[in-house]
């Protein structure tokens, strides 16, 4: 359960320009008890058992995220000047798997909980209204670089597709068959962006061509880059990291 | 009990001693494991020595251990002040008393006839201790949720600094823990006074 599919890569160049980088690649390994097992000096027959207990305080845990998230509480926001750049290019596989996304084709297909389930094309969403943030980008690994992204704030789009907004989680769907899932309360909080472009040009294919979520108020891999599908449920959608045992809230 | 030491080390404080010993631990080798996966300096830790795996392993169990060692610590300080014991064994603390307790140690000629009482660096030690898992627990509580405590992030110098401040207080705080350990190696009789109380 909480094996890693892949090995999650961070592109060399970009992080050479980092503070703090990291070079070293994931440990392509299961939660394994081996340090405790050094420390006990035996090995543990139960390790499932062990798993479940850690997942169940992780759980735990995103209930107090939601209990302390401010709705009215914003993150910092930064100069123009302070942005990180090269901005690093971090997905669970290497440059070269970036997916394209042709133009003409694309659409963003809309279900669950929504009045309105017409699938969008790009045109139909460049003509919502926009706006544009400078924040810090804070990645699980402990990196964390300043980006400015644009795009029509979520909740605006939300209202706009008459989602239902008492559901409990927003899903989506990517291009690179990445999905992930947030609380409503941060769907609706006023950072939250569905953004098409970065530093004022269109999205580039490394940081999410066409669409992707951009929220200062969650850790990066809450952030869904070539999003293709969007949904509102009641149930909890999960996510690629979070299935393996990345905390599910992920809030900053 | 007329024929028996008296209790130097009660029930309640060998509990959270050895509770808050066992987090400790556990959030030393998964804090590793976090670590390197965007190493702040110029090294790692050998992942042989780290626990969790993986860094989403790492994280499940530095996150549990962390609510073990904050309801652990805020029962041992709860205690420590309704019991009149840190007023007790703590204090008064000098600055003259740190210096000759230290030179006496040094010496070899520090005694440690009386262990019902701390000298002074002991003293400065402990206290040293409860004060760097304060700054443990604030530097984390950054870390973990830098936009829902903007006090508490200004105060640590923002989000990469809490990193560095979190990561200063792990290493002096296993620095005081190895002299710690080496005090004990030294008076083994303190093992058994913190095992059995007496």
């Amino acid at each position: 359960m909480l094996k890693p599919k892949k090995i999650q890569l961070l592109d060399d160049t970009a992080l050479k320009q980092l503070p703090m980088p990291s070079r070293r690649l994931f440990m392509q390994r299961a939660l394994s008890l081996g340090g405790l097992s050094l420390l006990s000096g035996c090995a543990l027959s139960d390790e499932e058992s062990v798993e479940h207990a850690l997942m169940k305080v992780s759980q735990f845990n995103d209930r107090v995220q939601a209990w302390l998230f401010d709705p009215e509480r914003m993150a910092p926001t930064y100069a123009e000047a302070m942005m990180t750049r090269p901005f690093p290019f971090n997905a669970y596989y290497g440059r070269e798997d970036i997916p394209e996304v042709d133009a003409e084709e694309y659409r963003l297909e809309i279900s669950g909980l929504v009045a309105d389930k017409h699938a969008w094309t790009l045109e139909e969403l460049y003509k919502l209204p926009q706006t544009s943030q400078v924040t810090r980008l804070i990645c699980v690994e402990g990196w964390s670089a300043i980006g400015k992204w644009g795009g029509v704030t979520f909740s605006t789009f939300l209202k706009h597709i008459g989602a239902d907004l008492s559901a409990k989680y927003v899903g989506f769907k990517c291009e690179d068959d990445y999905f992930t899932s947030i609380d409503m309360a941060t769907a609706l909080h006023a950072q939250t962006l569905l953004a098409f472009t970065y530093d004022g040009q269109t999205l580039p294919p490394e940081y999410g061509y066409p669409l992707r979520l951009r929220m200062p108020t969650k850790l990066g891999y809450k952030n869904p880059k070539h999003i293709t599908a969007i949904f509102v449920s009641n149930t909890n959608p999960g996510g690629y990291w979070e299935d393996q045992g990345y905390n599910w809230f992920g809030g900053c | 009990m007329n024929n028996r030491a008296a209790i130097v080390h009660p029930a309640w404080l060998r509990l959270t001693h050895w509770i808050n010993a066992c987090a400790v631990v556990l959030l030393v080798l998964s804090g590793w494991r976090i670590y390197n996966a965007s190493p702040i300096f110029a090294f790692t830790f050998p992942v042989q020595i780290t626990l969790g795996g993986w860094l989403g392993g790492a994280l499940l169990w530095h996150f549990f251990a962390m609510w073990v060692l904050i309801g652990n610590g805020v029962a041992y300080l709860a205690l420590n002040i309704f019991t009149g014991r840190i007023k007790r064994k703590f204090f008064p603390l000098h600055f003259k008393d740190i210096l000759a307790d230290t030179l006496a140690a040094l010496k070899g000629k520090l005694s440690h006839a009386d262990l019902s009482v701390y000298n002074a660096p002991q003293k400065l030690a402990y206290l040293f201790i409860v004060l760097d898992v304060v700054l443990l627990v604030v530097s984390g509580l950054v870390i973990w949720k830098s936009v829902q405590f903007p006090l508490l992030r200004e105060l640590m110098g923002g989000f990469d600094m809490a990193r560095v401040v979190h990561f200063v207080a792990m290493a002096a705080l296993l620095g005081v823990l190895a002299v710690h350990l080496v005090m004990v190696a030294l008076l083994p009789r303190t093992l058994l006074l913190m095992l059995r109380g007496r």
